[in-house]
């Protein structure tokens, strides 16, 4: 199970509809071994494109020395899919390398006035396997 | 010639652990099979088909080896190597 802030949430919800029609991406990071996703950090898609996301190589090794010296890991992992459902693709699956990590999609396929709420899960991914978990909101 | 090598999570299973190792070498190759002399398996996750992996970076000095010359970077003695493998994906 995935426990998240809803600021948090609504946060990388409203990353993923400013970035569209580009895939958004980014990392929650929190303390090591805390599994509470704490510091949002939008992330720039180096690719560019609405259908593939990727972490500048620069900015993913800026990212990994502030949290090393934070004592920080990447509790969860997102990415926006922007025409399909927020369910982890092969691409994703085949590169999904954190095994500690909740693998967060957001789709923003349905458009932001809808009245259904935007589709935001959780997964873990490891070794390819695939498991959606629950996603708990608490306030704040 | 000591070059320290911080490790990502996911190829710990190869080092029993550890977050970082010591490896030699005056290449990035050479310093990679150094690697998997010593802990085998390893360098599958970094190279295939005798070329660096697309969605593995590995940095000398904060600097990505693609832009020191990809497995050919050279290496000298106390330099700093870091592995992450690229967060990336795609909806296809």
């Amino acid at each position: 199970m995935l426990t998240i802030r809803r600021s948090i949430r609504d946060a990388i919800v409203a990353h993923a509809r400013r970035d569209h029609p580009d895939e958004a991406c980014g990392i929650v990071a929190g303390p090591e071994g805390s599994d509470e996703p704490v510091r949002l950090v939008e992330m720039v898609n180096a690719a560019g494109s609405p259908t593939f996301y990727e972490f500048d190589s620069g900015e993913l090794l800026a990212l990994y020395k502030e949290m090393w010296k934070n004592d920080e890991e990447p509790v969860v992992i997102y990415h926006s899919h922007t025409a399909t459902e927020a369910y982890p693709s092969r691409t994703d699956i085949g590169l999904a390398s954190e095994p500690g990590a909740h693998y967060v999609l957001v789709s923003t396929r349905e458009p932001d006035d809808a009245d259904v709420p935007a589709e935001f899960r959780s997964y873990r991914i490891v070794d390819g396997e695939v498991t959606e978990e629950e996603v708990r909101l608490v306030e704040g | 010639m000591a070059i320290e090598v911080k490790i990502p999570t996911i190829m710990r299973t190869f080092t029993g652990g550890e977050k970082a190792i010591t490896g030699e070498g005056a290449t990035i190759a050479a310093l990679i099979e150094d690697l998997e002399a010593k802990h085998p398996g390893i360098a599958d996750r970094m190279v295939e088909d005798g070329a660096l992996r697309r969605f593995v970076n590995i940095y000398v000095n904060d600097e990505d080896v693609r832009f020191l010359g990809g497995l050919e970077a050279p290496l000298s003695d106390g330099d700093e190597v870091v592995v992450l493998p690229a967060v990336a994906g795609g909806s296809h």
